[in-house]
């Protein structure tokens, strides 16, 4: 029940922090990514606001315990794959091209009218796709 | 708008807010791209109570933000299906095969100095920058 708690608490702080900052407005987020257009630095704002609680919060974890209890994530792996990769440049394109990314697709939902819905359905159908992609990728990591 | 560095600043601290509350007390990650896939392909089947109070979380806040918060709240999404529909695949597919997005390679990779959270948020803002560019410049497209 506590992390429940947590889980709600930090979403409605995801998602208000989200609205706020303009992150679901495809404009803003097109318009970061437009350097050949109307050139928007909002985003970077947005992600340097963001880096400062999160980079205190990592410092914090240091030798302590979550407050629920379990232990907090291991150290980052540090290896580049090709899912990384591969991953990371469809995400981009799809960002791109539509100016939404999970996050702000879900904080928009009560007013993002169908077009949003719509978005999130096809997110959630190439998320239940990924894993076969995965497989693919990883057996030609082998074989390479 | 002169305000919108401001309000994207200030934005942006509640989410690295966000995430911290949700390190510090459950000891995850806030990544939104495995939080929803983890329900999508059952990983995350022991936790989906907190998933979902978490995704509960994202969607109802802006709702109880938009009546106070004097702002123009459009998302201004294309109404080109073909383009939804594309970009909602890729943005799945890619986040999963990556195992992050925007809120746990870029937020929480980078604030903990993590290489592949840097090097993916590096590839999927070329990625999404060439993405535009050719589609709105160079084809018109969108």
């Amino acid at each position: 029940m506590q992390r429940t708690f947590v889980s709600l608490i930090a979403g409605l702080l995801f998602g208000g922090g989200l609205f706020i900052s303009g992150m679901t407005d495809t404009t803003k987020v097109q318009g970061w990514l437009d350097v050949f257009g109307q050139w928007d630095p909002t985003l970077a704002f947005v992600m340097g606001g963001a880096i400062i609680p999160m980079f205190f919060a990592w410092r914090l974890t240091v030798g302590r315990k979550p407050l629920t209890g379990g232990d907090f994530p291991n150290p980052p792996a540090p290896e580049l794959d090709r899912r990384l990769i591969v991953g990371s440049i469809l995400f981009g394109m799809g960002w791109g091209l539509a100016g939404l990314c999970p996050g702000p697709a879900i904080a928009s939902l009560s007013y993002g009218g169908l077009g949003g819905v719509v978005f999130v359905i096809a997110m959630v159908g190439g998320m239940a796709l990924a894993p076969k992609l995965t497989v693919q990728l990883d057996r030609r990591a082998a074989t390479t | 708008m002169e305000a919108d560095w401001i309000w994207g600043l200030i934005g942006g601290v509640l989410i690295g807010l966000g995430g911290a509350v949700y390190l510090l007390g459950n000891g995850r990650i806030m990544g939104a791209s495995g939080i929803i896939g983890g329900l999508v392909d059952g990983t995350g089947r022991d936790t989906a109570r907190d998933r979902l109070a978490f995704l509960a979380g994202v969607a109802i806040m802006p709702m109880l933000l938009w009546p106070v918060y004097d702002v123009n709240i459009s998302t201004h999404l294309t109404d080109q299906w073909w383009v939804i529909i594309a970009a909602g695949v890729l943005v799945g597919v890619g986040t999963r095969v990556a195992n992050g997005c925007t809120s746990g390679h870029g937020v929480c990779g980078i604030s903990r100095f993590s290489m592949r959270g840097l090097v993916a948020t590096v590839f999927y803002i070329f990625a999404g920058g060439l993405m535009l560019s050719l589609m709105r410049h160079v084809w018109g497209l969108i």
